[in-house]
């Protein structure tokens, strides 16, 4: 290890340094967790006026809901189609930008725009083009053949959440993509293309590989993305249907916790979405880890 | 341990400021917080109201805030009464009901609150299908009617005319619907002959209450909190089959849950959209097409004379806290009485669209001529006050109805997509209707 390190002479700057973060990660994070997590065990009216401890009861009653297991499985699914569409797009637009030498900082603010747009409106502008009566897109589809009716067919209705939920976390992902390739020397990239390598294989020998650590952390972050953000845009334009079509956990969630305020079957929910999001991130942490070991 | 300390520290610092707010209340005039869920227009509305009582008397002074949308102003009304910090007066909608009456001493009930303080707020002065949601059986009210409508046909006159129908004799019957639907279609070329908003409500539950079939056990649940559903009974199956036989033909459009359902009307190739009738402001501003009221549908094989509709809408529930005064009770039941008065309620009818609650305050906009002025807005009243009010025409009282709403739209989804049968699909929202108030009710009795 040849890191400097910066050694303090009392405690106390330190701890104060660090304080201002525990203290958020404790009230932002660490309590409403626990707080979850006790909630989870109990079973009352919305007001607290008869709460009981149940123990595992909330999770026997979920676990035994076919409804809910197919709710777990819809949302890998829908987890992992968002996240590997707006990776997918952010990384070629990515690598577009960065060929790209005029007008640079003109293409990346344009990608970098949508981050900025709250999900219901981007799910509003969605809906003006999609919507099955008035939107201004389907008649189009119409005319190539296309029965555009998202709010009576499963599938339509799947792929607007995601495309919808995708499109809004591109740009996040552009911005990441982009500074990782501007940090590849271009000496490396420049050897490869002397020894007659062309751009795909570039690409997949030289460039996706020293991505692997961008990509890596973008992962987590996108898991974590469609499992927890993504409510407000499936709320504005499917509201879960039609059935259950697009019904992921957290919709479920919501509609326990806040539509029916049956605390403890939500917070039972919310500490499974916890668990799981929390352990996929360890997973790919750990592979990711062992990869470089291996390298 | 420094670190602990530290903390420990700030969070009691954090709470100090927090708890150390309410003690430097003004000593006079009484004030109360008003939470509402009335969002724009609507929402000036509410504070021109609270400006008005304001300004009338000196004792009290009534601050309106908006919490959001229905379900938010109620789920932040639960969580601040567990902080103790409920306000004086809360909007809940009517299908929260059921929750609040549940809710025992977090609230305190309209005829409590009379009895308490003396103050008279007469549940006779109000319309009876009005006051009937928001009462006990015995005919005590537990909450105060505020904002009320009900679902109406609203019919596109110009597509009407090409059609070759005429608006000022609107279909009455399902059968004549169908019909009408058929011609907007064939002779107008109407994309979407027939909609609605609400599906649960409209179709469903104010089906129910017009031709006086029982939608659960227990007289719609007001009897007790054991009720199951019911609707799956041979006339709710007939309803759904109709709504799937026009969908085949393309003659019903189905417009999504809830809301959703809103948009298709002021676009203009819809013929007829049942929605509530409070959704006259917003087709005013955006239908560029003359339009029309008219009552919903019956059918007279099942029902021979309709009965009134059900409201939609919402109520103002008085809340506690400890260290709530008497005075500050008092100070409630003024306010809820001056909303009652029938000037008030009438000028609050003509501005937002919603039916007056009071009988005094539709009298007072007929004596104004306004019913005169806009038919339109006497429909609903007149669908509200047809007939006598019956055990089934006067609301639902069920734990977790905005849930059961749901169930049945997702499983009307299903059918509509051809998965299911009318029968199979209300079947289904029976069994898992039934399961969500089973739960509903363990979790009130503890």
């Amino acid at each position: 290890m040849s890191e400097r390190r910066t050694v303090f002479a009392g405690s106390a700057l330190p701890v104060l340094l660090v304080a201002p973060q525990v203290l958020l990660t404790a009230v932002f994070f660490l309590w409403p967790a626990a707080r979850a997590v006790q909630a989870s065990l109990e079973r009352g009216d919305a007001f607290g006026l008869s709460v009981r401890f149940v123990g595992l009861a909330n999770f026997a009653d979920l676990f035994a809901d076919p409804l809910y297991i197919a709710a777990i499985w819809r949302t890998l699914f829908f987890c992992g189609a968002v996240s590997l569409i707006s990776m997918g797009t952010a990384l070629l637009l990515a690598l577009c930008a960065d060929a790209v030498v005029r007008g640079r900082v003109f293409y990346r603010t344009a990608l970098i725009w949508p981050y900025a747009v709250a999900p219901v409106v981007s799910a509003a502008v969605w809906l003006l083009m999609l919507h099955p009566q008035v939107g201004w897109l389907t008649p189009a589809l119409e005319r190539l053949g296309i029965a555009w009716n998202y709010r009576l067919d499963d599938a339509q209705a799947m792929l607007l959440v995601i495309l919808a939920s995708a499109w809004k976390q591109v740009s996040y992902n552009f911005i990441f993509f982009l500074a990782a390739l501007q940090a590849i020397p271009t000496s490396l990239v420049e050897a490869a293309r002397m020894d007659g390598a062309g751009p795909v294989r570039r690409f997949l020998t030289i460039l996706f590989p020293l991505l692997a650590p961008t990509t890596g952390f973008l992962l987590s972050v996108n898991i974590a993305y469609s499992a927890f953000e993504t409510f407000g845009t499936i709320e504005a334009l499917t509201r879960g249907g039609p059935g259950q079509a697009t019904e992921t956990l957290m919709m479920k969630v919501y509609r326990d916790g806040v539509v029916n305020l049956d605390l403890g079957a939500s917070s039972a929910q919310s500490v499974v979405l916890m668990a799981g999001t929390m352990g996929l991130v360890a997973l790919q942490v750990l592979m990711m880890r062992r990869r470089r070991d291996v390298a | 341990m420094q670190r602990r300390d530290f903390l420990l520290g700030s969070a009691a610092l954090a709470a100090a400021g927090v708890l150390g707010m309410p003690s430097a209340r003004a000593q006079a005039p009484v004030t109360l917080s008003f939470w509402h869920a009335m969002s724009g227009a609507l929402g000036e509305r509410v504070t021109q109201v609270c400006d008005t009582f304001n300004a009338s008397q000196a004792g009290v002074r009534v601050e309106p805030v908006f919490k959001g949308s229905y379900v938010e102003t109620m789920t932040a009304a639960v969580a601040a009464f567990r902080a103790g910090r409920a306000p004086h007066l809360v909007q809940v909608f009517e299908v929260g009901t059921g929750s609040m009456l549940g809710a025992g001493p977090a609230v305190r009930q309209v005829w409590q609150l009379a009895q308490e303080t003396g103050v008279r707020l007469d549940p006779a002065a109000y319309v009876p299908a009005v006051r009937g949601y928001y009462s006990l059986p015995d005919g005590r009210m537990a909450s105060m009617p505020f904002n009320s409508s009900t679902p109406i046909a609203w019919i596109n006159a110009s597509l009407f005319e090409r059609a070759g129908l005429d608006p000022a004799k609107p279909p009455a019957t399902w059968e004549e619907t169908a019909t009408a639907a058929q011609v907007l279609k064939a002779k107008a070329g109407a994309k979407v002959p027939l909609t609605t908003a609400w599906p649960s409500w409209v179709l469903m539950e104010n089906y129910g209450a017009i031709h006086d079939l029982p939608y659960a056990t227990k007289d719609n649940g007001f009897e007790g909190l054991g009720a199951e559903l019911v609707c799956n009974a041979p006339a709710y199956v007939k309803q759904i089959q109709r709504i799937l036989d026009l969908a085949k033909e393309g003659l019903f459009v189905y417009g999504g849950r809830g809301a959703s359902g809103d948009q298709l009307f002021p676009a203009g190739d819809c013929g007829i959209s049942f929605n509530s009738s409070a959704a006259r402001a917003g087709f005013a501003r955006d239908a560029k097409f003359p339009f029309r009221a008219a009552m919903l549908p019956y059918d007279p094989s099942v029902k021979a004379q309709p009965n009134n509709s059900i409201i939609g809408g919402a109520s103002l529930w008085a809340m506690t806290a400890p260290n709530r005064t008497p005075a500050e009770y008092a100070a409630a039941a003024t306010f809820l009485a001056a909303l009652a008065e029938p000037k008030a309620d009438a000028k609050w009818a003509e501005v937002t669209g919603y039916v007056p609650g009071t009988n005094a305050g539709g009298q007072e906009l007929t004596a104004q001529g306004y019913f005169a002025r806009t038919p339109d807005a006497e429909i609903a009243v007149r669908q509200l006050a047809r007939g006598t009010v019956t055990v089934n025409s006067k609301g639902l009282r069920l734990g977790r109805l905005p849930e059961i709403r749901s169930i049945l739209e997702e499983e009307l989804e299903a059918a509509l997509q051809g998965r299911q049968s009318a029968q199979g699909a209300l079947d289904a929202t029976v069994t898992r209707g039934n399961k969500v108030l089973r739960e509903f009710e363990a979790s009130m009795r503890g």
